[in-house]
């Protein structure tokens, strides 16, 4: 095998750039002083400065956060039910894959359009925050449910059995044995959920109410009437970086514990 | 047995009543609707039952709309391969340590909106972007720049939908035994032909399951058609949000969403119980 992979890595890095490249962008267009966006006329801190006074952006980021944590809430918790439900082989599991695979493939349109449809004609569900976490956790289930079943799949069943040999009760081995091997993959789970809810803009802007608009949708209508407002792109930076940021925290702290535990088995 | 079916259920009740309620319930409501009459009020689909909004729908009129969707989708999913497989490979043999973090590197652009990416994409292509800019040096730039182009949707969905293949094809790779190209080697097989026959074999439930999350959702994306592109890259989504959004004729968008809904059963089908394990 090639050892160093000197063309792969150089393939590698390229697609890295295709992915950051509009990134770089916005962050650099963010502090332009004029409201293009593709031309650079100097800088400023105004849009930032526009976007700390901006209510209305922050009415409805706050309605997003909220609707994004509830659904991921519901959905990492059902969904982490249904990955263990479907953990061993039983009559029915093929019919329940395909059910759970419906939401991932079925186009979003169809799924807003028929949402729309159902909640306003039959269900009377009315447009608004209820009707935008149905369809949330609708679409974000599955997600979770694929992440956590490839971690559930993963862990060896003797680990659970030596602990109910050691006289732990099945509740106990559960919480103390399994939880902690699929809790990763549970974590990962629930950011996918609260992604996928926080900026959603095809179904939800079929489903927002009065009063009720979600950042993204809010977004969509003010650009689609005048080009995105520079405040966005102001926001989506910030949002960019505080990811970043976490990751980095994330990793650097993982591999101090990891170091750390080395440490401890060499003393012992 | 009945136990274990039991608790398996149990397990799966809330998810399957909770799809049942509102996405299957809903989906039928659809294929209810396309059978309707074409009504302009409140009650915007109504009886009598008819397959006339299917009949406007396979208008030879409308055919190019789905070719160049379905053609959109495909370049696309074939796109989302050729980069998506060189990056899950590296991540998951060169990774090391740091596998965790690749993959969220992979991830980050993903947390600023959506519709920032899609107008930073937009700014870029630009005619006085960076991009015409650039390729200007070398004397390749375009007159007006590269919006409202076929490159320009294909681009944008490329980019907009790539995770969906990384993240399973990556999976793949983690689980395939690399052992098997250093014996494919041994046995005297050249790169190309190790590639083709042990790889890609090895890897083909990630490439089936990605290129089943990229494809279908690809086909049914409006919202990257309509800002990158321009009338004449308009996709069969944005005739249905039409329909719905604009144009009130319910039974006409839902008809079309059934055909949509129709393609999606078909590459389930198609794919059949292979890439289950990664999907």
């Amino acid at each position: 095998m090639n050892r160093r992979p000197w063309a792969l890595g150089a393939v590698v890095a390229l697609v890295f750039l295709f992915l950051y490249a509009p990134i770089a962008w916005l962050a650099v267009a963010s502090f332009n002083s004029s409201r293009s966006l593709s031309r650079i006329s100097g800088f400023s801190l105004r849009w930032y400065a526009e976007l700390a006074d901006d209510t209305r952006v922050f009415a409805s980021l706050q309605l997003t956060l909220q609707l994004a944590l509830a659904s991921a809430a519901i959905s990492t918790v059902i969904g982490t039910l249904a990955a263990f439900g479907l953990r061993r082989a039983f009559p029915g599991r093929g019919l329940w894959t395909v059910l759970l695979s419906l939401p991932l493939v079925v186009p979003e349109v169809v799924m807003g359009v028929a949402m729309l449809g159902f909640f306003v004609k039959l269900a009377g569900v009315p447009l608004g925050f209820g009707a935008l976490l149905f369809a949330h956790v609708a679409f974000s289930l599955s997600f979770v449910v694929v992440v956590v079943r490839s971690r559930v799949s993963g862990v060896d069943a003797r680990m659970e059995e030596a602990a109910a040999d050691l006289g732990a009760s099945p509740f106990v081995a559960f919480r103390t044995v399994t939880l902690p091997l699929v809790a990763p993959a549970v974590a990962a789970g629930a950011a996918f959920a609260f992604l996928l809810s926080f900026d959603d803009v095809v179904i939800s802007s079929y489903l927002t109410g009065v009063g009720s608009t979600t950042l993204p949708v809010f977004v969509y209508a003010q650009a689609s009437k005048r080009g995105i407002s520079p405040e966005i792109v102001a926001l989506s930076t910030l949002m960019v970086a505080a990811t970043a940021l976490l990751l980095i925290i994330g990793v650097v702290v993982a591999s101090w514990r990891a170091r750390r535990a080395g440490s401890v088995t060499r003393l012992a | 047995m009945l136990r274990r079916w039991l608790k398996a259920n149990a397990l799966l009740a809330p998810t399957g009543l909770w799809l049942g309620f509102f996405l299957i319930a809903p989906l039928v409501v659809v294929v209810q609707f396309s059978f309707a009459t074409r009504h302009t009020g409140v009650a915007r689909a109504v009886l009598p039952w008819t397959v006339q909004a299917y009949r406007t729908a396979l208008d030879p009129a409308f055919l190019p709309i789905f070719g160049r969707t379905l053609l959109y989708a495909g370049v696309t999913t074939a796109a989302c391969l050729l980069l998506g497989f060189p990056l899950a490979w590296f991540i998951a043999r060169y990774g090391g340590r740091y596998r965790t973090a690749l993959l969220a590197a992979v991830l980050i652009p993903f947390w600023s909106s959506y519709l920032a990416r899609i107008y930073a994409w937009k700014a870029l292509l630009d005619g006085e972007g960076l991009v015409n800019t650039v390729l200007g040096w070398v004397g390749l730039d375009r007159d007006g720049g590269f919006l409202l182009t076929h490159g320009a949707v294909v681009l944008g969905l490329t980019y907009g939908f790539l995770p969906f293949m990384v993240l399973p094809l990556y999976v793949a790779c983690e689980r395939f035994d690399v052992r098997l190209v250093e014996a494919s080697y041994d046995l005297g097989h050249g790169r190309v032909s190790t590639f083709f026959r042990v790889v890609l074999p090895g890897v083909m439930s990630g490439v089936l399951a990605g290129s089943l999350l990229v494809l279908v959702p690809a086909a049914g994306d409006f919202v990257t058609p309509k800002l990158l592109g321009g009338v004449e890259q308009s996709t069969f989504g944005s005739v249905i949000d039409d329909q719905f959004r604009g144009g009130n004729n319910w039974p006409l968008g839902s008809a079309m969403a059934v055909l949509l809904l129709v393609l999606v059963v078909f590459v389930l089908v198609l794919r059949g119980r292979r890439g289950e394990d990664v999907l």
